[in-house]
């Protein structure tokens, strides 16, 4: 038999093993055996001195080219079988897509929190600056610059938790609106501020009452401030809290550092100023005290009536949270029940 | 207040449904708590005739009685009223009736005798105790005999009438009586009232100073004070539509003089006394302070203790009455009662509120007293009551009236500038308009000038004394909904959250990041727990004056203590893994008035920060998991200071072997550990670990400036080594003994494994340590790097007597 139908036939063995090889370790073990050093096709090669000078290259071409289609042929089998076990090894590594996710440790922040965020972002892009003051404050500030002498009635409606005659847990944030009015350079603009934080008051908790809750106190004094901007103030509070298509209105109301003093309600969100249980079937909710700057409160802090007035208001949190979210009792808010407080993060 | 519509109707052409005249009030007055009718929920109460009453064969109580409810056959009802006989015209609850809790009324058999209905006591077609009269306390209710039998008794009772209960704000003191509420609702209606003023007769020739003598010295407790005398009259039950005036205002009838003189408060808003004149124990009238420890037995049959605050008429030197509050017992007006001193003042409101807030004695009288007494109406209020007395109980008025003390009625002139009215409200209103609404509201007023206008404001509006308080009539009658909407405008402040708040809100948010939860617990707690867990100890917290309950007394030193109450909370309701944090202020008093506030933060976590999962379990908290978020934080603050963490053996609520102090350049700002488990049992909490931190040391604290550090484009070299050392040597000894020996390229330390355990001899533990080196301007050669490791080695071996392995 010729070199050449040797290596034919070689061909042939090796494409049928090649074929046949059914793994990666079989096809190497097939590369080895056809191509490598001591393989058939090498030996074959050796043979190829002993041919004539003419014979050589047709021989040596003819032996390339079968070493080039086993090559060939060994490299799509192997990328082939390479392609099987991967996808056999992916389909060992199948996992239930429907068990549950790992879990990822998140807290989140408290629902009186998000109430207060929200209203202070919204003021503090309307040019509000913010106001932080004492839980533990004076008596002249928290009553008498507000123009609630002693023996004014109206301490009669807060409780108040008093440390000595002249100390007290403050019963409201009112008492920033005169220390921002003594500090504020009315030479540099208008005082714009909201103060939101916790106050006391003298009182048994129940389901509607706390004697500790959260209050925020808005205040704009300048030269040209009206009870119209109050009332748009109102309105864009209400709105942005509650909803777009909400509407305010006014009812006279009595604040001693406030006149006119008034109460502000909105439309009833629930129904929409349908009635319904939550609005006591008025179509409106009670959200919030206001009313223009007493004359007296400016005096007090230094600040001519004459040329400056404007309006301030409070609102509660707690309030707010218990209407939007539907709660009912005001002491859930302060025992921080894991239960409860991750009810309320939801920002889509 | 409780306001009759039908009252109301008297002196107004109302031209509108009482709800919708509730709703003005709200709109433009004062608040409405409700709008009700006595009526309302009930039916099928009619008017019967109890023909025959005979007693029940089989009961000793019982009646049983034949009653002509206006149908041809009069109906068999079984009664158990001991009051019930014949000819009476009494409350029947007919087959299908709805009494008093939305109680049905059905015929039936009661002791085998059929009964078609029930006659009725005034509580079951609900009336309170409070408002039914005493008479019938113990029976059925009987009507005036002309009531029809087989009509409705609403209207015989008044029940038809609507009731507009108000909320009167404490200014508003003239919205206490139905003057004040007819004129209120004249202006914002436009409508002329025609209030009726009843003059008095003075029918017995009998001077009134002959009998009684008034002198007020202290003109401070009684600015005003007036007496009046009607003699001869005969005690009696009021006229039906005097106590259903009474009962609709919220008042018990009781007889005619008293139920008089209620009549006249709710009419007037003026309070008014009637003595027994006999019972007087002198004829000289006066009042003054109450001397210290005096004993007085008030209507109510109570003794009470007054003290020098409290405000007493007497009557020679001996009280009778408490001034403004209650009356006394030994000098009430009985059944007996023949002559009657009327007494019309006005007290000052801040004593009447404190005695009547002192005694617990609030009262229709002391209410008023405290919002205010129209000074014009209290001679009007006192004749009209002594008419009444005496065509109702018969008697007789004596002549004049004995003034002790006479405050004047007077009115108040204040100019208001248009432009002003206008600028304050942001309306466009013209001078017309603003005219009209005190036209509307009877001010007097003229116009000064083109822009101003004197409005004449009268006594019985005291709550009026500025231009501002004028601006409110103006805004209200004018109408809150006219008013325009607009913001203020823009202006050069721009606001925003200053550095401070900015850096409590990210404290927030780090937390937040970590997996805690915000908490917000009481800041005012008992005195034991303010104290616990303080990061400085102070001995004292501040504490309450009066506190409401003993659970909050003082203010917290400390945010951690609040945090396990919740985590008690929690744990108590099976909710067992708890990761909580807290910002929020502390109070430590220093000395000054008022405590210094800091604003702290606070965790606490219990069980796993992660509830297990299918795939993740048993990863309990420990110590170094909170020591990490604390670490975390800091880093994210970007303190620059040197941080330390070193064993605090010395809080007593703390694991003495597992809290570290935190320090910032050697001062402390906090702590983290575990909480003594003595201290945990006694809040009743698990394993739990904490964390507090000043942060009023962390903003004043130095912060890394932020600035961009090249990376090396030059590589790392690293080695590990592993040591065994006593295990009294700390981690930190170790890393800043490598630190400061490890040559210039040393760049990191890291521990990768810390093993203390059975394969190791006891005393001793081994740590674990990758040292990385680079050189940011040249590629390490391995000897640098070998030379400096081996120093290390030996330092290590040297100074803390460590066996490399």
């Amino acid at each position: 038999m010729g070199l050449k139908e040797r290596l034919a036939e070689l061909r042939e063995e090796g494409l049928q093993e090649i074929r046949e090889s059914e793994d990666l370790k079989k096809i190497n073990q097939v590369r080895v055996k056809m191509l490598g050093k001591k393989g058939p096709i090498t030996n074959v090669l050796r043979g190829m001195r002993d041919l004539s000078a003419e014979e050589r290259p047709k021989v040596g071409q003819f032996a390339n080219k079968v070493r080039d289609e086993l090559t060939a042929a060994i490299e799509s089998k192997r990328a082939e079988l390479e392609q099987a076990a991967m996808n056999a090894e992916l389909e060992a590594e199948t996992v239930d897509v429907t068990l549950p996710g790992t879990p990822v440790a998140q807290g989140e922040p408290h629902v009186i929190q998000q109430i207060i965020d929200q209203v202070v972002d919204l003021f503090v892009s309307m040019g509000y600056e913010v106001a932080v003051g004492d839980e533990v404050e004076q008596e002249v500030y928290n009553f008498e610059k507000l123009n609630l002498p002693k023996d004014h009635p109206a301490r009669d409606m807060q409780d108040t938790f008093y440390v000595t005659p002249s100390v007290l847990m403050r019963t409201q944030t009112s008492p920033m609106q005169a220390r921002m009015l003594e500090k504020h350079d009315f030479s540099q603009g208008p005082l714009k501020m909201i103060s939101p934080g916790k106050v006391y008051r003298r009182d048994t908790d129940d389901a509607t009452h706390s004697h500790q809750f959260n209050q925020i106190e808005g205040m704009v004094v300048g030269k040209h401030i009206t009870m119209a901007d109050l009332k748009g103030t109102l309105k864009v509070i209400a709105q942005s809290l509650f909803g777009d298509k909400l509407d305010v209105r006014l009812r006279p109301s009595y604040f001693p550092f406030t006149e006119p003093s008034v109460e502000a309600d909105i439309t009833c969100f629930n129904c929409m100023g349908k009635g319904c249980s939550i609005c006591k079937h008025t179509g409106w909710i009670e959200v919030l005290g206001a009313g223009m700057v007493h004359p007296n409160v400016l005096r007090m802090s230094g600040v001519d009536p004459e040329k400056f007035g404007g309006f301030a208001f409070g609102l509660g949190p707690d309030r707010f949270a218990m209407l939007k979210y539907g709660v009912t009792d005001i002491r859930n808010f302060y025992q921080n029940d894991v239960r409860f407080l991750t009810q309320f993060d939801r920002k889509g | 207040m409780k306001v009759s519509y039908d009252w109301l109707n008297e002196y107004l052409d109302l031209d509108v449904e009482p709800r919708d005249l509730a709703e003005k009030i709200a709109r433009t007055s004062v608040d409405i708590n409700d709008v009700y009718s006595l009526s309302d929920g009930l039916k099928k109460l009619v008017v019967g005739e109890v023909e025959t009453c005979e007693p029940h064969p089989d009961s000793d109580h019982l009646h049983v009685c034949s009653v002509n409810v206006g149908e041809e056959e009069p109906l068999q009802i079984v009664c158990g009223a001991p009051n019930v006989a014949a000819g009476q015209k009494v409350i029947v609850a007919l087959n299908g009736a709805r009494i008093a809790n939305n109680q049905k009324i059905k015929r039936g058999k009661i002791r085998g005798v059929e009964s078609n209905g029930m006659l009725c006591a005034l509580q079951e077609i609900g009336f309170s105790d409070r408002i039914a009269p005493k008479a019938y306390e113990d029976g059925i209710y009987i009507l005036p005999d002309d009531a029809k039998p087989g009509e409705s008794v609403f209207s015989y009772l008044g029940m038809d009438d609507t009731i507009i209960d108000t909320d009167v704000t404490p200014n508003r003191g003239d919205m206490l009586s139905i003057y004040g509420n007819v004129n209120d609702i004249a202006a914002f209606y436009n409508l002329k009232p025609h209030f009726k003023e009843v003059a008095v007769e003075e029918n017995d020739d009998q001077a009134t100073a002959d009998l009684i003598n008034a002198e007020i010295s202290d003109k401070k407790i009684a600015p005003t004070y007036k007496l009046r005398v009607i003699k001869g009259v005969k005690i009696e039950d009021s006229p039906l539509w005097l106590q259903i005036r009474l009962w609709n205002s919220g008042i018990r009838p009781i007889n005619n003089v008293v139920d008089v003189t209620n009549y006249v408060l709710l009419k007037y808003g003026q309070p008014l006394h009637s003595y027994d004149y006999d019972k007087l124990p002198s004829h000289d009238i006066s009042v003054r302070h109450a001397r210290a420890d005096e004993k007085f037995v008030t209507l109510d049959d109570e003794e009470q203790t007054l003290n020098a605050n409290d405000i007493v008429v007497v009557s020679g030197d001996q009280p009778v009455a408490l001034a403004g509050t209650m009356g006394g017992q030994a000098t009430a007006v009985s059944e007996n009662t023949t002559s009657v001193a009327l007494e019309a003042a006005i007290f000052d409101s801040v004593m009447v509120r404190k005695q009547a807030r002192r005694l617990d004695l609030h009262s229709e009288s002391s209410m008023r007293f405290e919002r205010g007494i129209n000074p014009a109406t209290v001679e009007t209020a006192l004749n009209e009551a002594a008419q009444l007395i005496s065509q109702l109980a018969g008697g007789t008025v004596t002549k004049g009236i004995v003034t002790g003390s006479e405050k004047p009625a007077e009115s108040k002139d204040i100019e208001l500038s248009l432009t002003k009215i206008n600028h304050v409200l942001g309306t466009n209103l013209k001078m017309e308009d603003v005219t009209s609404v005190f036209d509307q509201l009877a001010f007097p007023n003229k116009l000064t000038s083109n822009d101003t206008v004197l409005v004449t404001v009268p006594a019985r509006r005291w709550d009026i004394s500025l231009p501002a308080d004028l601006y409110e009539e103006v805004a209200r009658i004018y109408g809150y909904d006219n008013l325009p909407e607009s913001l203020p405008v823009m202006t050069r402040n721009h606001g925003g959250l200053s550095p401070r708040q900015r850096f409590i809100r990210a404290t927030r948010h780090d937390f937040e990041g970590m997996g805690l939860n915000q908490a917000i617990s009481y800041s005012l707690t008992t005195v034991d727990k303010a104290k616990q867990f303080q990061i400085d100890p102070v001995a004292e917290p501040m504490k309450l004056d009066f506190p409401m309950s003993s659970d909050h007394v003082a203010t917290r030193m400390s945010i951690i203590s609040g945090l396990l109450i919740d985590i008690a909370y929690n744990v108590a309701r099976n909710v067992n893994n708890v990761a909580l944090y807290e910002e929020g202020r502390v109070f430590i008093p220093r000395g000054g008035e008022r405590p210094e506030e800091q604003e702290h933060v606070a965790g606490a976590i219990t069980g796993q920060l992660l509830n297990n999962s299918w795939h993740i379990t048993d990863q309990p908290v420990d110590f170094f998991q909170v020591k990490g978020m604390v670490e975390r934080y800091l880093h994210n603050m970007g303190i620059a200071g040197k941080i330390e963490y070193v064993a605090d053996h010395s809080r007593e609520e703390m694991h003495p072997g597992r809290t570290a102090n935190i320090l910032i350049d050697g001062e402390l700002v906090g702590f983290v550990g575990q909480v003594h488990p003595q201290t945990a049992k006694e809040y009743k909490v698990p394993e739990t670990y904490v964390f507090e931190l000043n942060l009023e040391q962390l903003m004043k604290a130095k912060k890394i400036e932020n600035e961009y550090t090249p990376i090396s484009k030059f590589p790392t070299i690293t080695r590990d080594i592993a040591l065994l050392v006593d295990t009294n040597v700390t981690n930190e000894e170790i890393v800043d003994l490598i630190k400061k020996r490890g040559g210039a390229f040393l760049k990191d330390v890291h521990l990768f494994d810390v093993y203390s355990g059975a394969h190791l001899s006891s005393g001793k533990k081994s740590l674990a340590y990758t040292l990385t080196y680079q050189d940011t301007n040249a590629t390490l050669t391995e000897d640098q790097v070998n030379q400096a490791f081996d120093k290390v080695t030996k330092h290590l071996q040297e100074q803390l007597n460590a066996e490399i392995r």
